[in-house]
């Protein structure tokens, strides 16, 4: 049988491990552990790098008092914020206000980062999840169609303009958007997210019309790019599987075309799949900056490039934290989700070769 | 063919059978021809580039030069006379009569040259890092890898946006727009050299078990002499590939970052910029002042991106 297509780093060998090396329980929870040091370390090394930009970058006192000023005033403030410490307790003090969601107060607007973010997120939070839901599903089933009808016009149509999409920018894709259904046609909005309805402190746009209308040429934006990817993706490995002598026979028993090519073809191309599409959760996040400003949606995103632009220090740190944290954990879950879904894997687990 | 013996005053370089000649006969050149796509991109990718450095010859106006712009000109739609002045250009004037034709041409030099300089900077210090790593290894190897598996958890335009935005918070606000080029390069770069440096790692790790490293370990060169002059010239053909392609990449980036605001200043507009502005005026009608850069940057990144997928084809025979 063919190799699983993982990226070499996904593969849980490690030590003199042959490649393709089968994985007991012991190596298992060895492998588990070690990966869940990895990402603590990575976390522990990223808070650095967001604790020196909060200290080094501008002196924070000059950054929080205005002209007018005591001497007291900086010392008391410099008391305050632990900045007369060592570097190595002044750090722990910045993790330990982290784990806890205290990230300081943002230069410009003078409010807790925390407050912010947590009013921002379901903005984004809610793009992100529309976005990924449209370019699972229209990517998955693009796939499937230009693998199975390969030959086809439709298909070749298709992939040109995959081709074409994944060459253009997003934010020129969102500009041709808006320029198409706002500016010409008129059928929907071009900026922000419409009405909202609180629900606690939760905002969301899904229960206006004006909010939904809003969400469309955003989501689409957004999604794109993921979504070419997952279509290639599932189309190259489905049509790799559709090559497998199990398919042919499957052919021979006399399954119809629609069992073949979704029961069998289709489930056995879902591992890299869902690998691939979990490491893509990610890059929607981060990508979001770029949509949220084209359409200015009010997310996490178009306040970290504001803050970017502003030199916000406070939230350009905590923006990094809560992105990392995220990646981190999608790297480690797809990582150990990897020998959870694959059959084959599991298989090798209990002996069965 | 008869060997003639040549006069003895004949130049030197016509005893060679010329290297132009050698490279028209060569398997590459004839991939290329054979390639209508590669020709093309080719062809469009000479004319952006010629344009771009040509662009004080080429360009109708200075946009820089505030003597040569004409208030009474803006917003000139293309190929028309201004209703006021008269003038007519080829693809309008913005809001302060800006010829858009000229910042094109100019901004194109900005978006090439900071793609450019920052693949060159990705590529030195990948090469650099890869090159230790995989001669020395041990330590040298083990950080420098993890530190580019972390980088590489993140996608590179947010690593680029954060090294923008710290270096904007180190330099004093005077100082910000002169430098902005100079930091864009940066973090353009420094988001970009871990695929150099895992390709030229995994090229060395092959390489220096090979007998010409042990021969040249033998005769008692130095590591970096082994690494630079022996080494280095045999695993440079993936290093083009990954530039060709990195150079698309960190010109779309370029245009993003300025785009979003944290990029070339609105005092030296690279096309990003001139995107940017352009959307301001989407709504009123005048399109001319988006569409043209916008048409400009995809034309470049499409055929930079076409060009370095078929010299990817072309330098690797198993795809063929």
């Amino acid at each position: 049988m063919r190799p699983l297509a993982a990226p070499a780093r996904l593969r849980p060998c490690f030590g003199l491990d042959p490649p393709g090396c089968g994985i007991s329980a012991v190596r298992m929870l060895a492998y588990t552990i070690q990966r869940v040091f990895q990402s603590a370390i990575v976390l522990l090394v990223v808070g650095l790098v967001a604790f020196s930009m909060f200290r080094f970058v501008g002196d924070p006192i000059d950054n929080m008092l205005g002209q007018e000023r005591t001497m007291e005033d900086v010392e008391r403030l410099r008391a305050q914020l632990g900045l007369d410490q060592n570097f190595f307790v002044q750090y722990y003090r910045f993790l330990e206000g982290a784990v806890q969601g205290n990230f300081g107060v943002s230069y410009r607007q003078g409010r807790p980062v925390a407050e912010i973010l947590l009013e921002r997120a379901p903005a984004t939070l809610e793009l992100a999840a529309v976005s990924g839901f449209l370019a699972i599903a229209f990517g998955i089933a693009l796939g499937v169609f230009t693998a199975i009808r390969r030959n086809g016009f439709a298909a070749h149509a298709i992939m040109t303009v995959s081709l074409i999409g994944v060459s253009l920018p997003t934010f020129l894709i969102g500009i041709l958007l808006i320029y198409l259904f706002s500016v010409e046609l008129g059928w929907l909005p071009s900026f922000g997210r419409g009405e909202v309805v609180k629900i606690g402190n939760w905002s969301t746009g899904f229960l206006t019309a004006s909010g939904l209308q809003a969400l469309i040429l955003p989501a689409i934006t957004l999604g794109l790019y993921q979504m070419t990817l997952i279509m290639r993706l599932v189309r190259s490995e489905m049509l790799e599987v559709l090559r497998q002598d199990y398919i042919r026979f499957a052919r021979a028993r006399g399954l119809r075309e629609r069992a073949v090519n979704f029961r069998h073809a289709l489930r056995n191309t879902l591992v890299p799949v869902i690998t691939v599409t979990g490491l893509q959760l990610g890059s929607i996040i981060a990508f979001a900056i770029i949509t949220e400003t084209v359409f200015q949606w009010p997310g996490v995103g178009l306040l970290f490039i504001n803050a970017v632009q502003f030199v916000d220090i406070p939230v350009m740190a905590a923006y990094l934290m809560l992105i990392s944290v995220m990646f981190v954990g999608i790297n480690l879950i797809v990582d150990m989700l990897y020998f959870a879904i694959d059959p084959r894997l599991r298989a090798d687990r209990t002996g069965a070769h | 063919m008869v060997d003639t013996p040549l006069p003895p005053d004949a130049p030197v370089a016509v005893k060679d059978p010329s290297r132009l000649s050698l490279a028209l006969q060569s398997d590459f050149f004839y991939q290329f021809k054979r390639s209508p796509v590669a020709i093309a991109s080719f062809v469009v990718t000479l004319v952006l580039v010629l344009g771009a450095v040509l662009a004080p010859l080429i360009a109708p106006f200075d946009p820089f030069d505030p003597a040569s712009l004409n208030l009474m000109n803006g917003f000139s739609r293309p190929m028309t006379p201004n209703a006021f002045t008269g003038d007519s250009f080829w693809l309008g004037t913005d809001d302060q009569g800006r010829d858009v034709f000229s910042t094109i041409l100019y901004g194109m030099r900005i978006s090439l040259f900071v793609g450019a300089a920052a693949v060159l900077f990705a590529m030195v210090l990948g090469i650099t890092l890869g090159l230790l790593a995989g001669y020395v290894g041990g330590w040298t190897e083990t950080i420098i890898m993890r530190v580019a598996d972390v980088q590489l958890t993140f996608p590179s335009i947010l690593v680029a946006m954060l090294i923008f935005g710290i270096a904007k918070g180190i330099t004093p606000v005077e100082y910000r727009d002169q430098v902005a080029i100079w930091v864009l390069i940066i973090a353009i770069g420094l988001s970009d050299w871990v695929q150099f440096a895992r390709v030229v790692r995994g090229a060395t790790l092959v390489e220096k078990n090979k007998e010409y490293v042990a021969a040249a370990r033998l005769i008692g060169r130095s590591g970096p002499a082994i690494m630079v002059r022996h080494i280095l010239p045999n695993v440079l053909s993936p290093v083009l590939v990954i530039a060709t392609i990195s150079l698309a990449l960190a010109i779309i980036a370029e245009a993003t970052l300025s785009f979003l605001g944290v990029g070339a200043p609105p005092t030296q507009p690279s096309l990003g910029t001139l995107i940017r502005i352009g959307q301001g005026f989407l709504f009123s009608g005048e399109w001319w002042i988006l569409f043209f850069p916008a048409m400009t940057l995809l034309a470049l990144a499409l055929s930079v991106n076409l060009l370095g997928d078929w010299l990817r084809d072309a330098l690797n025979p198993r795809l063929r």
